[in-house]
């Protein structure tokens, strides 16, 4: 015959194993299922000027997930594959996405100017900024990241193509590289770690 | 000998016939799109190209009144770097498919004649290498969309 207080007492079990793994969560890593950056690489840090025309520094997105990307608009194929795959990523997250910020970072300033950048980054999602500014200040932040961008040779009408990073680098609320999105993975890992940095608790 | 000229003009004939179908009679374009992006920033234009035929043909390149420039392109991610490179031509194998898809081969739209707005069709003057044309309507999408729209919500599994 069952005691009357197993059943409580299994609760009880149950409950003080869930206090112990919520306690321990805040030291314990975030299950990423993408490429893990933690303490890889520095901080955001960076001083550009934003499609709205303002200067900008990485303290301003301080408080959000950022997601970083490296382009330029005048790449018809690629770039607006990977902002148009963010934007359903962002949709994908709903009311969550709020916490987030796309920044898009132009490789390609010659061109890129606040006024192109804000109609283009606004075409694709509404939680994207457009960064633009010194050739100096780009390559710093470029390869802060360990990344690379070419300006190919230019064709006869003067127009050209820039070779750049594919990656998409995901930093936490307090500016910190945790994650690494590359093409060859998949949309849902991607959703999957951003409710990891959005939420406290674990989503998938 | 009045035959003889009768029997090689008869001859030729055939065989024009019989082996040399234009590239442009023996392809369907389907899935035809373009994706604007705003102002006058290049487009890249999307389609799949089915060949009915028994020989493979080559498309080597596009034309269209609505844009200055059209030129055919391949993306690639190597190392993981993206860039883009001009090509000459695309192979469609006999009785085959090839597909023009965002990250692989597109046709590259430069310099709009007038703005394109999505909703819009655009048509475009595939060329082949045997010199024939095939004219294909696209689809203006809006710069966030993955495809034609047509329905298959399966493609953006990324």
């Amino acid at each position: 015959m069952k005691s009357p207080w197993f059943r409580p007492l299994a609760l009880l079990v149950l409950l003080a194993t869930g206090v112990v793994l919520a306690g321990c969560h805040g030291a314990a890593p975030l299950p990423f299922r993408l490429t893990n950056l933690t303490g890889h690489m520095p901080q955001l840090e960076f001083t550009l000027t934003s499609d709205a025309g303002k200067t900008v520094s990485a303290a301003d997105y301080r408080g959000k997930v950022v997601l970083l990307y490296f382009g330029y608009t005048h790449c018809p194929d690629v770039c607006p594959l990977t902002m148009a795959h963010l934007h359903v990523v962002m949709q994908r997250l709903g009311k969550l996405a709020d916490g987030a910020r796309i920044l898009f970072v132009s490789v390609d300033p010659a061109r890129d100017t606040p006024t192109v950048l804000h109609g283009y980054v606004n075409a694709f999602d509404a939680h994207a900024t457009g960064l633009t500014g010194s050739p100096h200040a780009i390559e710093a932040l470029v390869k802060r990241y360990r990344s690379a961008f070419t300006r190919e040779p230019a064709s006869k009408d003067g127009s050209y193509e820039v070779s750049h990073s594919s990656a998409i680098y995901v930093f936490d609320r307090a500016g910190n590289p945790r994650v690494l999105y590359t093409p060859a993975d998949k949309q849902d890992d991607l959703v999957h770690d951003l409710h990891l940095l959005l939420n406290s608790g674990v989503r998938s | 000998m009045k035959y003889l000229p009768a029997f090689a003009l008869f001859a030729a004939l055939s065989f024009t016939a019989g082996a040399y179908a234009s590239a442009a009679d023996q392809v369907h374009a389907t899935h035809a799109w373009i994706r604007v992006l705003p102002g006058t920033l290049p487009a890249g234009a999307y389609v799949t190209l089915e060949n009915d035929g028994d020989q493979s043909v080559a498309l080597t390149g596009a034309s269209s009144k609505a844009y200055a420039q059209v030129m055919l392109h391949r993306s690639s991610t190597q190392g993981g770097v993206s860039r883009m490179t001009m090509v000459d031509s695309l192979s469609v194998p006999a009785h085959g498919t090839a597909e023009l898809a965002p990250a692989g081969y597109h046709l590259m739209l430069m310099q709009p004649t007038t703005p394109v707005k999505p909703g819009a069709t655009i048509r475009l003057l595939l060329k082949f290498s045997d010199g024939s044309t095939l004219p294909a309507d696209f689809i203006a999408r809006p710069a966030n969309a993955l495809d034609d729209g047509s329905g298959h919500t399966d493609s953006h599994a990324h």
